[in-house]
């Protein structure tokens, strides 16, 4: 019963590790350059959480200065992932810039269809 | 008052730089531009290290927000040696760079490989400053970000799919680093080394600290291309642009080395590190078969940028196995080879990249007899050849002596022998190119190549003297070391 509470109590982490692995799994099983890249933006997403999840204190108001208010949340880790999600914007952006690119010279996307293509150089 | 603000400088110069170079858009101007600014960060990191020699610790709080609660730049010796192997490695690349990138790069395409390259330098100089973790992970990726740009200007269409398969590993990598960050941050509170190394001591939660050292030694090993996650590092360094490679072999793994380096020792502290978690077994055994392994494939491989890509892999075996001894001889050794490595495998790619200037391709039977016909550029190939295999009288021995002498403390005389085996290995690889270069007879075509022009030979030269001068007189380069190691071990101060 105790176990099982503890389970509940703490299920924005399993959330966030069922995006973790989820998003790895993507990134490793699929061969498609885009399929990819969105299981590589899910693993970066399962971070924001595991970030502001901790954050949120129960009871707490936003971390606003007010009277009467002694309780609040921790605004850090807000501020922390908005940086980290203009980091995986950018990530995303330029691995998909990548992809049209390898798409104009190979014709494909498939990573299996491209190796078959061969390297030029050797 | 300026003087005060170096730390910062060091990454905001080589910034704005790449944010001018952008602007300007051509590609002349762009590299103008690249060599004053690189020129400027390397006078301010040599200003950085006199300091740190003088003063001791510098703090530099940004913003003027006092630490822990604001951003706080702590440069100690073993960040002064890093920022000063970056900015002096950039700014001798540099004036090559301009005849290397007009020959291999697209011409509207120079001002942009310049604010990469420039964004890069400023993004590992960052890392190396920063005395907090999240400020760490921003610089890894505006470092990664450029470094992914850079790959994909190589010509082959090979370079592209490189620099994808970069981009998906780097990032894997940076987002365990952050995992582990954010775990680190849920313990204590705090991201400031310092302070997150004080309150780990008082913290009760062991166990998400152990976490965290797991998830950030798998994520670092992936920048540091540390075996067996160094998969995605010989094709990028292969087929990004010759300049492109130089700068990364010399720089973008010794930053990741000093990355970890800092937390093991500054911030978790030898006790979580070397006896609560089994680093130093996990360390060891990876080093020692990146030595044997990269080196062994390093001896079958036919394009020689490729080779030297595996023999980096080796190499960096070598500066982890200083961290895995866990003692300050061990890590005096790891230092002291970031500098070395950095000189060695920087003159090395720098005498590949003017091959690939005067024949168009690095392919082992392409190059025969090219050392008759390019002696100095040759030359300088077999000075770094043999500081890869770490002869006396160049900086390789300086490292593995310091490497050997840890194993011998440790009593672990094995190891001793396999340093000098996997050495031994360097001799094959090193050889074949060697072989092919001087002992064959050049064709007719061959006979027409030169060495490459000045701008091209000077940097190689100044890099290749600095092998066998820090190999001659390892004082400087091994001092520093000793210092900075000795101070880590001291824990924080």
């Amino acid at each position: 019963m105790e176990l099982a509470q503890t389970i509940i109590a703490h299920y924005n982490h399993w959330i966030t590790i069922f995006l973790m692995v989820a998003g790895l799994y993507v990134v490793v099983a699929r061969g498609n350059m885009v399929k990819k890249l969105v299981g590589l933006s899910l693993f970066q997403t399962s971070v924001y959480l595991l970030y502001i999840s901790p954050g949120k204190i129960i009871g707490g108001t936003p971390p606003i200065l007010d009277q009467g208010i002694e309780v609040y949340s921790n605004p850090l880790p807000h501020v922390l992932i908005l940086t980290a999600i203009v980091v995986g914007v950018a990530t995303l952006s330029l691995g998909l810039g990548l992809v049209v690119r390898i798409n104009e010279v190979y014709g494909t996307i498939e990573e299996d269809e491209i190796f078959e293509q061969g390297d030029d150089d050797e | 008052m300026i003087a005060q603000h170096v730390p910062i400088l060091a990454v905001m110069v080589p910034m704005f730089g790449a944010l001018l170079a952008t602007l300007v858009r051509r590609g002349d101007v762009a590299w103008a531009i690249g060599l004053a600014t690189t020129l400027a960060t390397a006078a301010l990191a040599v200003l950085l290290l006199q300091r740190v020699l003088i003063e001791g610790v510098v703090s530099y709080a940004i913003g003027g927000w006092a630490p822990p609660v604001g951003i706080e730049y702590r440069v100690d010796l073993a960040n002064a040696l890093v920022v000063l192997i970056v900015s002096a490695i950039s700014a001798l690349i540099m004036p090559y760079a301009r005849t290397s990138v007009n020959a291999e790069i697209a011409s509207d395409q120079h001002a942009w490989f310049y604010t990469m390259y420039l964004l890069c330098m400023s993004g590992l100089n960052g890392i190396a400053l920063t005395g907090d973790a999240f400020n760490a992970f921003v610089f890894l990726e505006i470092s990664s970000l450029s470094t992914y740009v850079m790959i994909a200007l190589g010509q082959s269409r090979r370079s592209l799919l490189s620099a994808y398969q970069y981009l998906i590993m780097g990032t894997i990598g940076a987002t365990f680093y952050v995992i582990g960050a954010g775990l680190l941050f849920t313990v204590t509170g705090s991201l400031n080394f310092v302070d997150v190394a004080e309150r780990i001591a008082t913290s009760p939660y062991d166990r998400a600290v152990l976490t965290s050292i797991a998830f950030i030694t798998v994520g670092i090993g992936l920048k540091v291309a540390l075996f067996p996650l160094h998969v995605w590092l010989p094709n990028a360094y292969a087929k990004a642009p010759s300049v492109a490679t130089a700068l990364l072999a010399a720089t973008a793994t010794k930053v990741a080395v000093y990355l970890l380096v800092r937390l093991y020792f500054s911030v978790y502290g030898i006790e979580m590190v070397f006896v609560r978690q089994p680093v130093v077994e996990v360390l060891l055994v990876l080093s020692v078969a990146a030595m044997f392994f990269a080196s062994f494939v390093a001896v079958f491989e036919i394009n020689t940028k490729r080779l030297l890509a595996y023999s980096s892999v080796a190499q960096v075996g070598y500066m982890t196995l200083g961290i895995s001894l866990a003692s300050v001889t061990g890590l005096t050794g790891t230092l002291v080879h970031l500098a070395n490595h950095a000189m060695m495998k920087g003159a090395a790619f720098l005498a590949l990249g003017a091959v690939a200037y005067r024949i168009g391709s690095v392919n082992i039977d392409r190059m025969q007899g090219i050392g008759r016909v390019m002696p100095i550029t040759m030359g300088c190939f077999v000075v770094a050849g043999l500081s890869l295999i770490g002869v006396p009288g160049t900086v390789g021995f300086v490292s593995k002596y310091y490497l050997v002498l840890g194993a011998f403390e440790k009593g672990w005389w094995w190891l001793a022998f396999l340093i000098v085996a996997s050495s031994l290995i360097a001799v094959f690889y090193v050889g074949r190119v060697v072989e092919a270069a001087w002992f064959a007879k050049p064709d007719v075509e061959m006979a027409q190549v030169k060495d490459p022009p000045l701008s091209m030979l000077v940097p190689m030269i100044v890099l290749t003297a600095a092998c066998v001068f820090f190999g001659l007189d390892a004082s400087l380069t091994a001092g520093i070391a000793g210092q900075a190691a000795a101070a880590l071990f001291g824990g924080v101060q």
